[in-house]
C-alpha cells in the first residue's frame, strides 16, 4: 500500500513537470550564452506574462470540465477597442474599465451559452473565437493604433522591473497565481470545482451551484483575457485587431502540460504554472540556439500530446500493477 | 461546500459598480491622446562617420524577415547572407513563421543576447518591434530595416526597394506607353487604407496630370482587398462597367495576378492591358500566353545584398545614418542616405519576355 503511494507521488505529473523545468533551465544555463543572464530571462518571463495570466483562470474552467477557445480573441478585441478608443481621444483611465467590462460581457455570453442554452463550451467558444475576433476587426480594420504614451508603456517593459528582475506584468502574474492557488486547493469553492469537474451530477446533487460556479468562471476568464489584451497592447506599443493569435492554443497547451486533466476534476495551478514557464523558457532557448521555427513547434506538439497521454499509460500501468497484487492476496 | 448563489451575483454586482466608478471617476480626468504628446525625440546619431574606413571582416550579420519561408523574403535574405560571406562576414537568417505583430520581438532579443554586429529586419509592425530594437542601438547594435520600415528612431537605416514616387510614376509611364497615351484606364488596388497603395495611387494620379496623358483617363479606383477571389470578380466588375477600358493598373501582386487571370481567359485578353507589380513566379504564365506584356517589381537579390552592405558599412564607421553620408555597395555602386536615413535601391526591374526567365520567386 506505501509503496503504491510513493510511487504514484513520484509520478505525480506535475511534480515531473517541475522538474524538467529545472533540468531546462540548469541546460539552458550551462550551455547557452546569454540564457541565464538577468536581461534575457526578464524578457522570457515578460514574453508569456499574457499567457500565464490567462492560464490561470483558464485551469479554473478545466478543471471544473469547461474550456474557452475564445480567450485570445477576447485578448484581440480588448486590444483593438483600446486602440479605437485611444484614437478617439479617450483617456487611458477610461479606456481600461470599458475594456474589463467589455471582457466581462464576452465572458457572460460565453457562460451563459454553455450553462443556460446547454451547448457543449467547446462548440461555443469555437463560435466566440470567431465572433470576437470579427468585432476587433470591425474595431480597427487592419489598421495599427501605436501612439501611447511612455508614462503607461514602461508599466509593462522588461526591462523596468521590480527586485531588479520580474517585469511588472509577471509580478502582476504572480500575485494573482498566489490568490488563484489559495481559491483552488485551500477553498470550499475549489473544492466544488474538482467536484464540478470529477461528476457533474454528483455535485449538483450535494448542493454544489454547478451552473453558476460555471458562469463566474468564464466571466472571469472573459475579464482576465481583456486585461492581458490591455497588457499586451502596451507592451508591444501596437493595438491591432489580430494581436494575440493562436495565444489559446498556447495558454491551452501549458494548462494541459501541467497536468491539468482536460476531462476536468483533476490538475493543479502549480502544475499549469510549471507548464507555462517551461513552454516560455524553452521557446526562449530553442530561439536562442537558432533552432527553426518547424522544430520549435514540433517541440511544443510532442510536450502536449505526451502530457495528455502520459499519465493515462502510467494510470494504466498501476490499476495493473494493483489489481496483479490483489489477485496475488 | 457550494458557493451560495447570492455570493456570485454580489460578487458579479461589485465588479459592475467598481466598473460604473472607475468610469465615472475618470471620465472628466486622465491621460488622453492629447495630453500625452510627450514621446521623446529619437536617439539621434550623433557619432561622427569615417567614409574611408575600412570594411571590417568577421562581423556576425542576421537577417529578420517577416516570416520564415516566404518566398520573396527569402530571396532577400539568402542573396544577403551570400554578400556577407562575399566580404569576409557571416550571416544568418532567423525568424518566426507567422507575420503577426508580436512574434518578431522574442527573436529580436534573442539577436541581442547573441551580440550580433547588425540586426537587419523586415518589420511586421512599425511600433511593436520599437523597444527591443531600441535596446539592441542602446548595446552597440546596428540597426537597418529593408522591405518594410520601423518607426523612424528604432533603425538607423532603411533600405527601401524604390521610391513611392518611382514606384508610381514609373507604373504609369510603362502603360502610357503601351497604350500609345490613349484611353480609358482604372487602378485595382489592395485595401482601401493600404498607405503605400494609396501613395503609389497618389503619385499615379500626378504622372497622369501632365500633359503628355491628355489623352488617358482614370475612371476608376477599384479595390481587391489583396484576395485572389475578389480581385478576379473586381476586374471582370470593371470590364462590364467599361467595355471601351484600355488599361488596368495593378500595384499589387495578389491583384495583377487574379487580374491576369481573369483576362486571359475572357474575350479582352489582347484588348486590355494590364500592367502593374507582380512576382515573376505567379506572372510567367501570363506573359508567356501573351496577356501581360511587362509588369514591374524591385529585384529582391539587390535588395538583400544592398542591405548587407549597408549593415556592414554601418559596423565598420563608414556611415552613421545620418543624411549625406555615402557607402560603396560592391557592384550596385556608391548609394547616399537620404532624408531620415532612407536609402534607396532604385527604379523598379522591368520583367517581360526577355527577361523574366532569369528569376524565380
Amino acid at each position: 500500500m506505501s509503496t503504491k503511494s510513493d510511487l504514484s507521488r513520484f509520478l505525480r505529473w506535475d511534480v515531473a513537470v517541475g522538474i524538467l523545468l529545472v533540468a531546462v533551465f540548469a541546460t539552458g544555463a550551462g550551455t547557452t550564452e546569454g540564457f541565464a543572464t538577468t536581461g534575457n530571462l526578464s524578457f522570457a518571463l515578460n514574453d508569456i506574462a499574457e499567457v500565464a495570466i490567462i492560464a490561470l483562470p483558464m485551469t479554473l474552467l478545466v478543471v471544473a470540465g469547461e474550456i474557452d477557445l475564445s480567450v485570445a480573441s477576447m485578448l484581440g478585441l480588448a486590444s483593438a477597442v483600446s486602440g479605437k478608443l485611444w484614437e478617439s481621444g479617450w483617456a487611458f483611465e477610461t479606456i481600461v474599465p470599458v475594456v474589463l467590462a467589455i471582457g466581462v460581457v464576452g465572458g457572460l455570453l460565453n457562460g451563459w451559452l454553455v450553462t443556460r442554452v446547454g451547448l457543449p463550451s467547446l462548440a461555443v467558444t469555437i463560435g466566440t473565437l470567431t465572433l470576437y475576433r470579427g468585432l476587433a476587426s470591425v474595431a480597427l480594420g487592419s489598421n495599427a493604433v501605436t501612439d501611447f504614451p511612455e508614462t503607461y508603456a514602461r508599466w509593462t517593459s522588461d526591462t523596468n522591473t521590480v527586485l531588479g528582475f520580474l517585469p511588472y506584468p509577471f509580478a502582476l502574474f504572480i500575485v494573482l497565481a498566489a490568490v488563484t492557488g489559495v481559491v483552488l486547493h485551500a477553498t470550499g469553492f475549489g473544492r466544488s470545482l474538482f467536484a464540478t469537474g470529477a461528476q457533474e451530477e454528483a455535485a449538483y446533487f450535494s448542493g454544489i451551484r454547478v451552473k453558476r460556479i460555471k458562469l463566474l468562471l468564464f466571466v472571469l476568464t472573459g475579464l482576465l483575457s481583456a486585461f492581458a489584451g490591455i497588457v499586451f497592447t502596451l507592451r508591444y506599443g501596437s493595438a491591432r485587431a489580430d494581436n494575440g493569435q493562436g495565444f489559446e492554443m498556447l495558454v491551452i497547451a501549458s494548462v494541459l502540460l501541467g497536468g491539468v486533466d482536460f476531462d476536468g476534476g483533476k490538475g493543479t495551478l502549480g502544475g499549469a504554472i510549471a507548464g507555462v514557464l517551461l513552454i516560455g523558457l524553452l521557446k526562449n532557448l530553442l530561439i536562442l540556439n537558432d533552432v527553426a521555427n518547424e522544430v520549435q513547434v514540433i517541440v511544443t506538439g510532442l510536450l502536449l500530446v505526451a502530457s495528455v497521454l502520459t499519465p493515462r499509460v502510467i494510470a494504466a500501468a498501476l490499476e495493473r500493477r494493483h489489481r496483479r497484487a490483489a489477485a496475488a492476496v | 461546500m457550494s458557493l451560495p448563489t447570492s455570493v456570485t451575483v454580489r460578487a458579479l454586482t461589485a465588479v459592475t459598480a467598481v466598473c460604473a466608478l472607475a468610469l465615472t471617476a475618470t471620465a472628466c480626468g486622465g491621460t488622453t491622446k492629447k495630453s500625452s504628446s510627450d514621446q521623446g525625440p529619437g536617439t539621434a546619431s550623433t557619432a561622427s562617420a569615417d567614409p574611408g574606413a575600412a570594411l571590417k571582416k568577421d562581423l556576425k550579420l542576421a537577417f529578420l524577415p517577416k516570416q520564415i519561408n516566404n518566398p520573396y523574403e527569402t530571396i532577400v535574405d539568402n542573396s544577403g547572407i551570400a554578400t556577407a560571406k562575399e566580404i569576409g562576414s557571416t550571416a544568418k537568417e532567423v525568424g518566426p513563421s507567422d507575420a503577426s505583430a508580436s512574434s518578431q520581438v522574442s527573436y529580436i532579443n534573442t539577436l541581442i543576447q547573441q551580440q550580433q554586429d547588425a540586426i537587419l529586419l523586415a518589420a511586421n509592425d512599425p511600433n511593436a518591434v520599437c523597444g527591443p530594437l531600441k535596446q539592441a542601438m542602446a548595446k552597440g547594435i546596428k540597426v537597418v530595416a529593408y522591405d518594410s520600415d520601423t518607426a523612424k528612431d528604432c533603425r538607423q537605416l532603411f533600405i527601401n526597394q524604390a521610391s513611392s514616387e518611382q514606384i508610381g510614376r514609373s507604373l504609369v509611364q510603362n502603360l502610357g506607353k503601351q497604350l500609345n497615351y490613349q484611353g480609358k484606364i482604372a487602378i485595382l488596388s489592395a485595401t482601401q487604407n493600404a498607405t503605400n497603395q494609396n501613395t503609389w495611387i497618389e503619385f499615379m494620379k500626378k504622372e497622369l496630370a501632365l500633359p503628355a496623358y491628355k489623352g488617358m483617363r482614370l475612371v476608376k479606383v477599384a479595390y481587391g482587398d489583396d484576395d485572389d477571389q475578389k480581385s478576379f470578380q473586381q476586374t471582370q466588375g470593371l470590364l462590364q462597367a467599361y467595355p471601351d477600358l484600355k488599361g488596368i493598373i495593378a500595384p499589387t501582386t495578389v491583384g495583377i495576378a487574379a487580374s491576369a487571370r481573369y483576362i486571359s481567359s475572357s474575350s479582352y485578353k489582347g484588348k486590355v492591358v494590364v500592367n502593374g507589380l507582380g512576382t515573376p513566379n505567379q506572372m510567367r504564365k501570363y506573359v508567356k500566353d501573351g496577356t501581360v506584356a511587362q509588369f514591374s517589381l524591385w529585384d529582391p537579390k539587390k535588395l538583400g545584398r544592398l542591405a548587407a552592405y549597408a549593415a556592414s558599412a554601418l559596423c565598420s564607421g563608414q556611415i552613421t545614418g545620418a543624411e549625406g553620408q555615402t557607402f560603396k555597395a560592391g557592384d550596385l555602386g556608391t548609394f547616399t542616405v537620404g532624408k531620415d536615413g532612407e536609402v534607396i535601391l532604385g527604379k523598379p526591374t522591368v520583367f517581360d519576355t526577355t527577361n523574366i526567365d532569369g528569376f524565380d520567386f
